[in-house]
């Protein structure tokens, strides 16, 4: 066998291949719930209501998918560039920090000011954060995927710090955690979900606009495929990868704000959940493509959501969702392979 | 079958997806003998020669190796039959020796007889006339050195077929010369050679016979005493064609572009443009010719406002143009068209369609934050009209165009913001005979316009033919400038190889 690369292929027949993934995927976790002694077909529907089955779980995996919608645009727009920020994690913790700072030190202020405040730091916090990787790359050519990663490191240490230590709650009986918002530093909801899902279309749609209509989206779109030709066009290629990643960096922020606020009600060092991580693999599975980002970061926040309540519906434990989980994924993921490549069996005369 | 014939290929064909790159070739090298593979870009030379190499396997046909029916697994095995290939870019460790480089990857014992092997390789170079210290580190060597351990290399090996894939494209035609006596002595010693080229008149100075291909076919094998340039050309291109480029007489205006003692140096301080002091004239064409690597890329680079400049000056109509931003220097109408070694990637966008790639120019004329692709999409299907580009449409990738229609992409849009001074570097690389001359025509029209233009080039006799004037560089420094219907190709040669022969043609602005 050998692969050959696949010169076009058609729309239909990436959907069929896709099809096939999934299709591939459930049986082979049918076999491994089988094997659990579990009917598999139960379990999967159980997975599908665990996740979309009422307006109360549904609201729950909008309310996970609002993170991961945001923090793959942002971690998108340095992809483009061929970026790697994997420091999402840490862009989220320093724009819950930066939030939270507002939040517990100017909590007397009207509602809809403290928020937007809260909202501005939470960008500056991540923004800056990525600025950090951003500088040392242009300007001494370090390798932005081990910056960006450590840095998380010390992002979630430094708010471990916090909690031990300066910010600890004095009336939290010695738990070392953080004081509860105010009331006036939470986000209020919008049908049940609180209002980051609006904000997280907003930020698709100015994101998408920026890209495709945009002069500094159109210097993204050339720096991502060619730093030469960027230069040789006359652009300022560090100026431009600096603000992107800014801008990246921010958004991440942002889902650090709206996840203290909207969701924890308080800075805790897991207050990014994994999202940072996570995002990676829904901004790849959506090609780059921001309104592609939306429906198949609700997928898997439904994978997250019904892999939770398979859980305890049927007393797997959480190491056996995961596995599930990741079963799917790997399929899927695994699926690009023969969307780019095809197989061909080598032919008799080829052997002579 | 006669024991002679050291390859015998029958009917190969090899396709990748749906491009057929070899369609039933045929094609056998006797011993002794030095065969001239030759061919445009795309006829499928290099697939043949890495199939013979073991790099590729045919989808179907024969190959004997002396006499013996072969299928290569790996290029390993091509290698035990006694084939050597001899890369155009030569593929050595920089800090090792001339020997170590020769013997790696040789089955030898746990300890090896440094000086014994440096012995046996100084005897088998001096038998061949091959100027190579085995003791040497490579890093210390000249490019026609290295190309020389190459060869040792092969023949260390025990190899009696050698494949050279355009070895002439990186050497000085001093150089070239020395090689081609080591040829004559390897085909003498009873080796068969294989030169892949694309320039005719080493075909016609150093071949036994002749393999034309054409669209992955072969169209026939010639003597190459019985048959002229021409009629390789004309069986190469598949049609009759004219060689000469046309070089109108345009007046002379004034300097558009005055160089003075221009010094750039590398980001290890290792100066790489040593004084150089020219003037670019309105209504010229001013060639520049030089060994890869002699400077070329840094000049444009400097003009362009890419490349740090650390002293002298710049003068685009009495402006120095030092210090100015890359986008200030394209305002100012100097366009720079660089086409590297792999054509996109500096210029344009491999993966944007026509519209972008005309926007990357244009886009910071049009006004606010928006973008416009509306204004530019007539411009193309105009350009793809008058420059006859083929594509399937403007928002068709420009990478999967040919060669020459991206090229045509590059220098249309380099063309269409009405330069002043118009840079093209390498226009016609890799660009079949009807494609270069449709790019000549180009910038033939642009001096005519008046415009100054500075023609980097490769081939020294398109240099001699299209351009007025031929500056030469030597790393980094003007070894001069000539009237190009003034010098002949030896002087030039010895100028790329850094002798100062005359300084001429109109200083004095």
């Amino acid at each position: 066998m050998r692969m050959i690369q696949r010169t076009n292929i058609s729309k239909q027949k990436i959907i069929l291949i896709r099809l096939i993934s999934v299709f591939l995927s459930l049986m082979t976790a049918s076999l491994f719930l089988q094997f659990m002694g579990h009917h598999p077909i139960d379990v999967f529907a159980s997975l599908a209501i665990g996740a979309f089955g009422s307006a109360y779980r549904l609201r729950e995996t909008l309310t996970t998918s609002i993170p991961l919608v945001v923090t793959s645009i942002g971690i998108m727009i340095a992809f483009k560039m061929k970026f790697w920020n994997i420091g999402g994690e840490g862009q989220i913790i320093m724009g819950a920090f930066a939030a939270s700072y507002i939040a517990l030190n100017y909590s007397e202020l009207p509602k809809p000011l403290l928020l937007t405040l809260m909202f501005f730091a939470g960008f500056l916090g991540g923004g800056m954060w990525a600025l950090i990787p951003a500088l040392l790359k242009v300007h001494l050519g370090t390798n932005e995927t081990i910056i960006t990663l450590m840095l998380n490191y010390v992002a979630i240490k430094w708010v471990t710090y916090l909690q031990y230590g300066p910010w600890k709650d004095p009336n939290g009986m010695g738990f070392p955690q953080i004081a509860t918002f105010e009331p006036n530093a939470i986000l209020p909801k919008v049908f049940g979900v609180h209002i980051g899902w609006i904000i997280a279309i907003f930020i698709v749609l100015a994101i998408s606009f920026l890209l495709a209509k945009t002069k500094k989206g159109f210097e993204i779109s050339v720096i991502g495929e060619s730093i030469d030709t960027a230069r040789y066009a006359g652009m300022n290629v560090k100026h431009v990868i600096v603000a992107a990643i800014i801008l990246s960096g921010g958004i991440c922020g942002i889902v650090g704000m709206m996840e203290a606020s909207g969701v924890n009600r308080t800075l805790s060092s897991n207050v990014s959940s994994g999202y940072g991580f996570t995002a990676i693999i829904t901004t790849w599975l959506s090609g780059l493509k921001a309104s592609i980002i939306i429906p198949v970061s609700i997928l898997f926040a439904g994978l997250i959501k019904g892999g939770s309540f398979i859980q305890t519906a049927y007393g797997i434990p959480q190491s056996a969702s995961d596995v599930l989980q990741s079963l799917i994924l790997f399929f899927i993921i695994g699926s690009e392979f023969f969307v780019q490549y095809r197989l061909v069996r080598r032919t008799a005369k080829e052997a002579l | 079958m006669h024991k002679d014939i050291f390859v015998k290929m029958e009917n190969i064909s090899k396709s990748f997806g749906t491009v057929r790159a070899n369609d039933a070739v045929s094609f056998e090298v006797r011993k002794g003998e030095i065969h001239a593979l030759l061919g445009e870009n795309g006829a499928g030379k290099s697939t043949l020669m890495n199939m013979l190499s073991g790099i590729y396997k045919p989808d179907s046909g024969f190959i004997y190796i002396h006499g013996q029916k072969v299928t290569f697994q790996s290029p390993k095995e091509s290698i035990q039959m006694g084939i050597g290939m001899i890369h155009q870019h030569v593929k050595l460790v920089e800090v090792q020796t001339a020997r170590d480089n020769i013997i790696m990857g040789l089955k030898n014992s746990f300890f090896v007889k440094k000086n014994k092997i440096s012995e046996e390789l100084r005897a088998k170079a001096r038998h061949f006339g091959l100027a190579v210290d085995p003791d040497k580190k490579i890093y210390n060597m000249s490019i026609g050195e290295k190309q020389s351990v190459e060869i040792l290399k092969v023949l260390y090996r025990g190899a009696d077929i050698l494949i050279m894939d355009e070895p002439t494209a990186v050497l000085t035609p001093q150089e070239t010369k020395e090689l081609f006596v080591i040829m004559r002595k390897m085909a003498e010693d009873g080796c068969a050679i294989i030169i892949i080229t694309h320039k005719l008149n080493e075909v016609m100075e150093i071949s036994d016979r002749v393999t034309v291909l054409r669209h992955g076919s072969t169209v026939g094998t010639l003597e190459t005493q019985h048959t002229t340039p021409k009629e390789m050309t004309d069986l190469m291109v598949g049609a009759v064609t004219d060689l000469s480029i046309k070089r109108p007489k345009v007046h002379r205006g004034k300097a558009v572009l005055e160089i003075k003692e221009l010094v750039a140096e590398d980001p290890d301080h290792v100066p790489v443009l040593k004084n150089l002091s020219f003037n670019l004239f309105e209504g010229e064409i001013l060639g520049v010719a030089g060994v890869s690597g002699s400077g070329q890329k840094e000049l444009c680079e400097a003009v362009a406002g890419l490349y740090p400049v650390k002293n002298g000056e710049i003068l685009y109509e009495k402006e120095n143009l030092i210090g100015m931003s890359p986008r200030d220097i394209i305002r100012r109408g100097i366009s720079m068209s660089f086409i590297p070694e792999d054509r996109l990637g500096m210029g344009l966008v491999a993966s944007m369609d026509m519209v972008d790639n005309f926007l990357l120019k244009e886009y910071h004329n049009q006004k606010g934050p928006l973008i416009r692709r509306k204004t530019i999409a007539p411009h193309c299907e105009e350009m793809i009209q008058r420059l006859d580009i083929r594509t399937p449409g403007i928002h068709h990738p420009v990478k999967q165009l040919s060669g020459g229609n991206i090229q045509k992409v590059l220098i249309g849009r380099e063309i269409d913001t009405n330069p002043h001074v118009l840079i093209t570097a390498y226009a016609v690389r890799g660009l079949d005979i009807g494609a270069s001359h449709n790019i000549y025509d180009l910038i033939n029209e642009q001096k005519q316009k008046g415009v100054g233009i500075l023609f980097i080039g490769e081939d020294l006799d398109v240099l001699m033919e299209l351009c007025d004037r031929i500056m030469v560089l030597c790393e980094g420094e003007i070894t001069g400038i000539v009237n190009s219907e003034e010098v002949t190709k030896e002087e030039l040669g010895l100028m790329m190889a850094g002798e100062k022969i005359k300084i001429e043609g109109g200083e004095a602005s």
